[in-house]
């Protein structure tokens, strides 16, 4: 049992929140999530009930930009509620505690709700030579993840590097970076990936396993189903652009000015599962795409690995792009959809070999598919 | 007997830092910084695209963000001999603009407060003499006692609850807190929109880059296209969204951040004698007005003041093989031609060897190798980067802006120029210089309007796009100013791939292990005769670390003289 259950509506409330207040903000978070208009009330009855959970957030090898993107939540309250209605008991980057006084807070958070807490993981963890290449308090990052993965009622893996290694497990991976993973079994783990996520699709998972007190619908990576089901390419606004045949050509040309896709400047949407075009980012002002830069696919495991990044992706004689498209995807070990399959055999075939003649005589490299360094 | 006092983690920065100093008589007699974290990324860019340079290095750091892309595409064309357009220099300036005051006002209020801010005593403060001191220093709307009195309630609220989260077992209550009460009531206030107002100076990175953190960048320019005919570039909308967006942090800056800096300075200023060090500064300098290849035009100079000399700066030039040198007598890697040597960055070498204990450990053997930071040198000499070396650096150059600025700051709280080289100086110069960057940043938008009225249009030079463009071999440097300080990439390209990439960055100048000399680094130097006033609440260590704004994590722990823990205190 909690000892402080003061509900979230509670807390709200005594913070000066009105009713209205909650319940808009209540159905913020169930649209963040993913939850349809009928189950507001759930998420309302949830957070009405629901005392704050401690969290516990390690760093390891990391570049902080997925601490850095959570705080940019964006609806108004999202950040103090995830200051103030969970309990963030260990976080190296904001907490006032440091050195000792920061190790006995998160002891005392592992002592005390063992099996009730909920374990964040932003960074790798380095495996080779005893972990040497992170250490924090004379301890490696294995040594400590393992320890406080064992009394965790779940943990979330924030960012690409704690769901699949990232920059420093890239090729030759010096230090044998290592996701969360592949090292702790026995729990429930999510990946939220991204170089960072999307601010608000880490609130929206963090919310969820408030609001439900479950894990969100994975798929076969770990991934939320609600932020990582659809391609950006599937969801993007240039895609009309693509299935007419109308590419940038080259950084700033005329079609650059004109918003055409960005296929053969290097995009990966089409191998990326994010929902970068759904929900766009920092409270939806933007995305690599409409800001004339394709996607670096960063939310996908080896993406660092996955041949330059301006080189357009593979392009096969006989078949269409969709289809290929699609097939590196599968490659990749990305479930397809049934409903993406439907949608290439939709595409306008007299369009897709047009646009198959012209990649044909641009310099497509068949091996593509194998990576660069 | 001194003390041994190791922190590990130090909190409230970027990555991974520990901090081990002596205590004698209450105060640091020596000191030792060593990164405990290394993850190899000039290894892992070895043999990649060098257009691609700039995504590996962007992800060295996701707080400072966009610092390292920025260094990175300028290395690249610096080998490339290319020349981007005017509005991709003025795109590049605005998202420099806006990370410095997001970072900036975020290191203050998020970081660096808690050492100077006493959040658990703004419970016992007068909502309505506080709102009496904020109408008094700042014309902020938010600032009746009612404000004030719901701040209070709701921080009262929050202690109640037993959970304190990330406040738990902070030093409440240390002697070293000088503010009164309500002082700190109004620091906490902010601290509070300070979280909600930074997500939003972000957004000019996500119209020209399309993502925060970690924003697009192009070697040859910037990847947004201008239109003013179409929704899918930028046009007027997106121009007025940025407009607007500077203009708000302008206001922040100067009705926030500046008050509560110099009324929170107002009570420490016995700290403008403490937490010094070396008095040897370095900027490159930053915010081209008439391009990058024209330093002497760029709205922060590029020099060196050595020993505290304001009167002469020294020439810094990153191409001298005898200049920038990087030195590992004390740092895991090793060296083809062994530990004594210093390499240039175009010759340097990444080859991790570690040497320490094997973890678990208690403390590292300080005699012998102790970090996997290398010790940069100039020319054989240590040198701190960042706010104060720039501001630094541009008094002595002669900068009518910046003295004018500096010496008002002075004036208005009535103490002299040498109290700039401590660490309330280094907090001091990183509020200073924010206001005049949202000023340039005003500047730079409407010379971005106006070439784009006149009909310029040009983001991106693709002459040298194509690598069958580029000669054999290619070497470059590419410098910038990270809000930490100094940050300049090496790039040797080869058959148009990486064959060396070298980061120097600012955490190195400043944390990196004393030299073969025996030379101490910027954070070294600086705890040098820190007070301590209790070695189980090293509340004054952390304050002078912070100051530095650290990008790497670093922890404290306190050991006796035999290395074993001292006694840690109980929550409050």
């Amino acid at each position: 049992m909690l000892e402080h259950p003061l509900t979230m509506w509670q807390q709200m409330e005594s913070l000066g929140y009105t009713r209205r207040d909650f319940l808009r903000f209540a159905s913020w978070l169930a649209a963040a999530a993913g939850i349809e208009a009928s189950g507001i009330g759930q998420v309302v009855h949830a957070m009405e009930t629901k005392p704050r959970i401690p969290v516990l957030w390690l760093h390891f090898q990391e570049c902080t930009c997925c601490s850095e993107s959570f705080i940019r939540s964006s609806h108004p309250i999202v950040a103090d509620v995830l200051l103030d209605k969970i309990s963030l008991d260990y976080t190296e980057t904001l907490m006032a505690a440091a050195g000792h006084q920061a190790e006995k807070s998160l002891h005392d958070t592992m002592k005390k709700y063992k099996g009730e807490y909920l374990l964040l993981v932003e960074g790798a963890i380095p495996t080779n030579d005893d972990g040497v290449y992170c250490c924090i308090g004379g301890r490696s990052a294995q040594d400590i993840l393992t320890e406080v993965a064992e009394g965790a009622k779940a943990i979330v893996c924030w960012g690409s590097c704690a769901s699949n290694g990232c920059i420093q497990a890239a090729s030759p991976n010096p230090t044998g970076a290592t996701p969360v993973h592949t090292l702790i079994s026995g729990k429930p783990i999510i990946n939220v990936p991204g170089c960072p996520p999307i601010a608000e699709v880490m609130a929206g998972t963090i919310v969820h396993l408030l609001a439900f007190d479950r894990i969100p619908q994975l798929d076969g990576l770990g991934r939320p189903k609600a932020f990582f089901s659809r391609r950006v390419h599937d969801t993007c606004y240039r895609r009309p652009n693509y299935d007419a045949g109308l590419f940038v050509e080259s950084f700033d040309d005329e079609n650059a000015k004109r918003g055409y896709c960005l296929y053969k400047m290097g995009c990966r949407g089409p191998v990326t599962y994010n929902a970068c075009g759904v929900m766009r980012w920092n409270n939806g002002v933007s995305y690599p795409i409409q800001s004339g830069h394709g996607c670096i696919g960063c939310s996908e495991e080896k993406f660092w690995d996955y041949g330059p990044f301006y080189q357009h992706l593979a392009s096969f004689p006989g078949f269409g792009i969709e289809t290929t498209a699609d097939k590196v995807g599968v490659a990749l070990g990305i479930a397809t959809a049934a409903g993406i399959a439907t949608h290439a055999i939709s595409t306008n075939i007299r369009k897709r070999k047009q646009i198959q003649q012209e990649i044909a005589g641009s310099d497509t490299i068949a091996d593509d598919t194998k990576g660069g360094a | 007997m001194p003390n041994r006092i190791v922190v590990d983690p130090i909190t409230r920065i970027e990555g991974h830092l520990r901090i081990e100093a002596e205590v004698k008589d209450g105060r640091i007699v020596d000191a030792y910084s060593a990164g405990t974290m290394v993850r190899g990324l000039e290894i892992i860019l070895k043999g990649r695209d060098p257009r691609d340079a700039w995504a590996f290095t962007e992800r060295t750091c996701g707080v400072c963000t966009t610092v390292h892309a920025l260094a990175s595409v300028r290395t690249v064309e610096n080998a490339l001999g290319i020349v981007v357009p005017p509005n991709a220099e003025l795109v590049r300036n605005l998202m420099f603009c806006a990370q410095y005051l997001q970072d900036h006002v975020v290191h203050f209020y998020h970081l660096h407060a808690l050492d100077w801010v006493d959040v658990v005593n703004a419970l016992k403060a007068d909502p309505v003499k506080a709102s009496g001191i904020a109408q008094s220093i700042s014309n902020w709307p938010k600032s009746s006692p009612k404000y004030f009195a719901d701040v209070q309630k709701r921080i009262n609220t929050f202690v109640a609850s037993g959970q304190l989260g990330i406040f738990n077992n902070g030093y409440w209550g240390h002697a070293a807190y000088a503010l009164p009460a309500e002082v700190n009531l109004i620091a906490v206030a902010h601290y509070l929109e300070a979280l909600e107002w930074q997500k939003e100076i972000v957004k000019v990175h996500t119209i020209f880059g399309g993502k925060n953190p970690h924003p697009n960048y192009l070697v040859g320019g910037a990847p947004c296209a201008v239109n003013i005919d179409e929704a899918n570039a930028l046009n007027a909308e997106r121009l007025a969204y940025v407009g607007r967006l500077f203009d708000e942090a302008a206001t922040f800056v100067e009705q926030v951040y500046l008050p509560d800096l110099l009324a929170v300075a107002g009570f420490y200023k016995d700290w403008g004698a403490i937490g010094g060090g070396l008095t040897n500064f370095l900027a490159y300098g930053d915010l081209p007005v008439a391009g990058y290849n024209a330093p002497e035009s760029f709205k922060f100079p590029r020099g060196i003041v050595l020993n505290g000399d304001l009167s002469k700066v020294h020439e810094v030039d990153g191409k001298d093989a005898d200049q920038i040198q990087e030195f590992i007598a004390h740092s895991w890697y090793e060296y083809e031609g062994g530990d004594a040597v210093g390499k240039h960055p175009w010759a340097g070498e990444t080859k991790l060897k570690y040497s320490g204990p094997k973890p678990p450990y208690d403390h590292l053997d300080v005699d012998q190798k102790y970090s996997w930071l290398k010790t940069p040198r100039w020319k054989g000499q240590p040198m701190e980067v960042g706010p104060l070396a720039r501001m630094i650096v541009a008094y002595a150059a002669g900068n009518k802006e910046v003295q004018e600025l500096v010496n008002g700051t002075l004036k208005s709280l009535d103490v002299p120029v040498t109290v700039l080289f401590s660490a309330l100086g280094r907090t001091a110069a990183r509020g200073l210089e924010t206001k005049l960057v949202a000023g340039w940043a005003k500047e730079f938008f409407g010379t971005l309007v106006g070439n784009i009225k006149n009909g310029d249009t040009r983001m991106v030079n693709n002459e040298r796009w194509d690598p069958a463009t580029w000669p054999a071999q290619a070497k470059g440097v590419g410098m910038t100013e990270a809000p930490r300080g100094a940050l300049a990439h090496w790039i040797v390209i080869d058959n148009t791939k990486i064959a060396n990439y070298q980061l120097v960055v600012p955490s190195t100048w400043n944390a990196s292990p004393r030299d073969a000399q025996g030379q101490r680094s910027a954070y070294e130097a600086a705890l040098i005769g820190v007070p301590v006033a209790d070695p189980e609440q090293p509340l004054e260590l952390l304050r002078t670390i912070h100051s530095f704004d650290p990008c790497l994590a670093c922890a404290v722990h306190l050991y006796d003289e035999r290395g074993s823990y001292v006694h840690r205190i109980e929550s409050f």
